[in-house]
């Protein structure tokens, strides 16, 4: 690439640095003048982290927003971004007890949160234990079990998603915090501020994040349309998605959609700062454990067992 | 003679109409603001009742109960009884177009609940605090619970297996776009 000292650009243009930056500021500027695409791809560039947003311009920003997934998905999407509510700290319980290993929270999930459907994303990892061995052997359970029938003879299920982690390791990672935990305990992510580095990936202990190597790949018609911007909202190549509660529909009151599928009730929500809400009583009165709790992680989802 | 006796007649009938409603269990009443019933839930999902067989006076004022336990063949054949069938029969649960609790106290099919509650009280107990079984609705608002033979079959109650769905893809299935 040297010659007579001057490094040559890869086209082989003789390009002056002068010249480079005229022709940089010319264009810049020029882009910033132009209506239409290229003001929306210069208001893109310049878009600020959600949380350092005034409630005037996210609803600037999520216009566009709507407006570009409206051209991209070929559907109106609506985007929403209700902020948590105060005295509100979500907590999940799932009951290890019930659970047959049916997958169908993973599927539901798939067509709420719009996870791509190829490549494959799931939220929500089955995982199969053979009973009397070695408790919860991780490194010896069973993603890709496929039965005739659940459940089976001598195995137990233990599904696994974000454990929604008081003290996120996945968060301290992030070069660019575009994950956070919100107020009310979940953690989220900015698509628009994932660079896809995946160190949170790397940092967290359950597997529960999930990478974007292609465009997700949904048809119009499966889409939902109903989203959250720190949610279901459609993402995009090279940024990393997980399990946020649903917060499209808890922070609306709803339950999330896993806990509506579930064929045997064996998951269970609610409020971990109302001492009448279901979670609360059932951490009180049932044999309740949280996965790799050594780790000082302090997941808000626990596992028990009803009897 | 009429003067005294309507009045004494009206006094007679108050009475009456007195020990009837005191024998007759107290309903409960909701309460106006929470919409609770005692610690009952609000919002009950009805089991379907059974379109064939309901209402049972329909046949069964016309028969004569016959308490044996049997093999059925020619009505309710389908119904195959496999919760406690050795101490059971119909009439332990059945009575009228009622159920019927083990104190004698019918109740109608919309508690079923209460009947279940007698040998569960367990679950009865958990599945009022929305522990046990499926829930759907609002998680701080109006909660959707489905009354126990919404899930379970009363006469054989252990759930069915089923099909799981796909397992997920392997990193080898992967197939170059």
């Amino acid at each position: 690439m040297e010659e007579n000292g001057r490094r040559r650009n890869p086209l082989g243009l003789k390009l002056p640095r002068r010249t480079f930056i005229k022709g940089a500021l010319l264009g810049l500027g020029s882009a910033a003048l132009l209506p239409g695409q290229a003001k929306a791809a210069w208001e893109a560039f310049l878009q600020k982290n959600f949380r350092e947003m005034s409630d005037e311009e996210i609803r600037e920003v999520i216009a566009r927003l709507e407006k570009d997934a409206a051209g991209e998905w070929g559907k109106e999407i609506k985007i929403d971004a209700s902020k948590a509510k105060p005295g509100v700290k979500f907590g999940y319980g799932l009951d290890l007890s019930r659970c047959i290993g049916c997958r169908k929270c993973v599927y539901a999930c798939t067509e709420e949160n719009n996870q791509s459907r190829t490549p494959q994303i799931h939220w929500i990892t089955v995982l199969r234990f053979a009973k009397g061995e070695k408790w919860l052997d991780l490194e010896n359970s069973e993603k890709y079990y496929n039965p005739k029938e659940v459940p089976e003879e001598g195995f137990f299920y233990l599904p696994v998603q974000c454990q929604q982690c008081e003290n996120p390791p996945c968060v301290k990672v992030c070069p660019t915090k575009a994950t956070w935990k919100e107020p009310d305990g979940i953690v989220v992510i900015d698509y628009n501020w994932c660079i896809g580095c995946r160190y949170c990936m790397a940092a967290c202990p359950y597997g529960a994040r999930r990478f974007n190597w292609a465009r997700p790949g949904i048809k119009a018609e499966e889409i939902n349309p109903d989203t959250h911007y720190l949610g279901n909202r459609p993402r995009y190549k090279g940024v990393v998605e997980k399990c946020t509660f649903c917060v499209q529909r808890t922070r609306a009151g709803k339950y999330p959609a896993c806990v509506e599928v579930c064929p045997v009730g064996a998951r269970k929500f609610g409020n971990l700062l109302d001492p009448e809400s279901e979670i609360r009583y059932l951490i009180k009165n049932k044999r309740v454990f949280r996965l790799k709790e050594d780790l000082n992680t302090e997941p808000k989802f626990f596992y028990f067992f009803a009897t | 003679m009429k003067r005294i006796v309507f009045p004494i007649m009206a006094m007679v009938l108050y009475g009456v109409l007195l020990m009837a409603a005191s024998s007759v269990a107290a309903p409960v009443v909701p309460d106006a603001e929470s919409g609770k019933r005692g610690d009952l839930p609000r919002f009950l999902v009805p089991s379907a009742v059974s379109r064939e067989n309901f209402p049972c006076s329909r046949c069964h004022n016309f028969r004569a109960a016959d308490r044996t336990k049997r093999k059925l063949k020619e009505y309710h054949s389908n119904i195959e009884l496999k919760h406690a069938e050795d101490q059971r029969w119909c009439y332990d649960c059945h009575e009228g177009d009622r159920l019927r609790l083990q104190n004698g106290r019918l109740i109608a099919f919309t508690e079923s609940y209460v009947l279940c509650g007698q040998c569960h009280g367990t679950i009865y107990r958990d599945w009022k605090a929305g522990i046990h079984g499926k829930r759907s609705g609002e998680w701080d608002g109006d909660k959707l619970y489905r009354v126990c033979a919404n899930c379970h079959d009363p006469h054989k109650p252990r759930f069915s297996s089923i099909e799981p769905k796909k397992p997920p893809m392997k990193p080898s299935d992967i197939k170059d776009r």
